[in-house]
């Protein structure tokens, strides 16, 4: 008996995920299509190179917050307490500050994003490789990573304070995640990143429902804890490094993105949780892109769409369960 | 059998374990008993290298806890620590199947469905395996989580205070239980009890610990003395023979 139920608690995870693939796919679909005009080909490469970038960043963000929120047995933290995202805002402002916006607008795009994937990779490295040699525990690195994320918006904030309006628009342009203008090229080394990262993760996916159980438990069941961790933690890194260098931070999609997914398949089980997170996320990406696109005509940028009616559903999701 | 050599650990300026040397042999069952903050819960962590060694040497079965890679350990070891939260939304039939964990790494086999019917049969849980652990009270979650230390199949099996919010029924239906799979299938059991009487009926060893250190250690009839008790635990306290066990009247 217990068998069977499982069995069909089984089929209907898998259920969700197929219908959740297929409204990514139609969202992906009504982004292309929607409003063809002039040049063909070039709208369609366009928009083609647009809906890549969104699925990768979409990607990276959902399965960087469901296994850092593993990791860290959180389910209301995202990987941008570690501060990577103010370190990122603060590079972008430091070089604006130094080059002026001309120069910042002339830096080699390939360039830039590997100056700033490894700034982030480095001071992430930083934060957890003494957690490996034993000095430092979890909690105490989280709080360091705050502490630093202080450091960096307060820096940013004295810069800009010190910028030339016309410096300070060019600045808001780079700190607000956008998909207008992603680099082709780019989308290449993120891609392989994200890739690297993902599979990483899937590969760990019974390792993390052991994680989940508690640290003391998951010992006790065989999880050399300290180093698959700090592993782990590394892959969320390099994710969450390679979309914010894409196109930004992005750090509250993943909040919004894991909780909505946990209601929506009711389990834990990372087999189902991780692939239905990233399709969320793709569908939030894409779906918000097409809503700014055709009903907003395209003023202002995702991440802001993306952050409001996040909020607003979020709020809304937090209402309705205390309510229940 | 589980050898302890001059083990020390000290948490923030306290010394928690004071130089313990203990053999616990292999096969039987060994009762660690010891008022509050004897380091009874340490001594145990640190055999199932849940703290990281400060000082000394474990071995089970010869393997230096220490060094051995965890999941060779998780094999021939399982533990049950106090009341670990889990945070997980699970069902009590997927929390025990992760007894099998260190076996399979993943999918289970039509064996390991086999032992997960098993263990949930064993501790009176068959009507609940559906349920979610959040909904459950404090005594059905402790004997899901003892049906998932079962489950690991392991020889060696540590349980830390496992008869906390069991009624009665369960509390001597774990222990027979662990009586039976010492006497039937060889297995060796490490088990920290406040019930000086469960001790008393069903281990065939006891040592006792107090401010850190090993007080006193044997079969459980030379332990379950008057002026030995006394020892321990700083009062008097008499011990009856009814009905052919041992009977300790420590709450007159």
């Amino acid at each position: 008996m217990t068998e069977v139920v499982m069995q069909r608690g089984l089929v209907r995870h898998e259920g969700r995920l197929a219908m959740m693939a297929a409204v990514a796919v139609l969202v992906g679909v009504a982004f292309m299509t929607i409003g063809l005009r002039g040049d063909l080909a070039f709208v369609l490469e366009l928009r083609a190179v647009r809906l890549a970038a969104m699925v990768l960043v979409g990607v990276a963000v959902a399965v960087s917050t469901v296994v850092f929120q593993t990791v860290c047995a959180n389910r209301i933290i995202t990987p941008s307490i570690m501060g990577l995202d103010a370190l990122y805002v603060f590079c972008q402002t430091a070089l604006v500050f130094a080059l002026s916006g001309f120069g910042f607008a002339g830096i080699d795009p390939r360039l830039h994003f590997l100056g700033n994937f490894t700034a982030m990779t480095s001071l992430a490295l930083a934060l957890f490789l003494p957690m490996l040699r034993r000095r430092f525990d979890l909690t105490l690195m989280l709080l360091t990573g705050v502490v630093l994320g202080v450091l960096f918006r307060s820096l940013t904030t004295l810069l800009a304070r010190l910028l030339d309006p016309n410096d300070f628009a060019v600045l808001q342009g780079t700190v607000f995640a956008s998909f207008n203008a992603v680099e082709p090229d780019l989308l290449l080394f993120a891609g392989v990143i994200t890739v690297a990262g993902v599979a990483i993760a899937w590969r760990a996916r019974h390792v993390l429902d052991v994680l989940a159980l508690g640290t003391d438990t998951a010992i006790g069941l065989g999880v050399a804890w300290r180093g698959t961790a700090a592993g782990l933690l590394v892959v969320v890194a390099a994710l969450v490094s390679a979309s914010t260098a894409l196109v930004g931070p992005m750090a509250f999609l993943g909040l919004l993105v894991v909780s909505l997914t946990e209601r929506i398949v009711g389990t834990n089980r990372h087999a189902i949780l991780l692939p239905a997170a990233a399709l969320t996320a793709i569908i939030v990406l894409v779906g918000g892109q097409t809503v700014l696109q055709h009903a907003l005509g395209g003023e202002g940028s995702l991440g802001i769409v993306v952050e409001f009616v996040g909020g607003i559903v979020f709020l809304a999701i937090l209402f309705a369960g205390g309510r229940r | 059998m589980i050898e302890i050599a001059g083990v020390s650990l000290a948490l923030g300026g306290s010394r928690i374990l004071d130089n313990v040397s203990l053999t616990v042999p292999k096969g039987g069952v060994t009762a660690l008993v010891g008022p509050n903050g004897a380091g009874k819960s340490s001594l145990l962590s640190l055999i199932a290298r849940l703290r990281p060694l400060q000082s000394g040497r474990i071995t089970v079965d010869g393997l230096p806890v220490d060094t051995t890679p965890s999941r060779q350990l998780a094999r021939i070891m399982a533990i049950l620590r106090q009341d670990p939260g889990v945070a997980s939304r699970l069902r009590v039939a997927e929390l025990v199947g992760f007894g099998r964990f260190p076996h399979i790494r993943g999918r289970l086999t039509a064996k390991d469905r086999e032992i997960i019917a098993a263990s949930l049969e064993q501790f009176d849980l068959s009507d609940l395996a559906l349920r979610f652990i959040d909904t459950l009270s404090g005594g059905q979650r402790q004997r899901a989580l003892v049906a998932m230390t079962f489950c690991q199949g392991t020889d060696y099996i540590l349980l830390d205070e496992p008869l906390n919010n069991l009624d009665m029924f369960h509390a001597r239906n774990l222990m027979r239980t662990l009586r039976r799979i010492a006497d039937e299938h060889g297995k060796t059991v490490l088990i920290v009890l406040h019930d000086i009487n469960h001790a008393a009926s069903y281990a065939d060893r006891i040592v006792a610990m107090k401010d850190g250190t090993v007080i006193a250690s044997g079969e459980t009839g030379d332990i379950i003395r008057p002026d030995i008790l006394e020892s321990i635990f700083g009062f008097s306290m008499r011990v009856e023979n009814i009905a052919g066990r041992l009977t300790v009247l420590h709450h007159a």
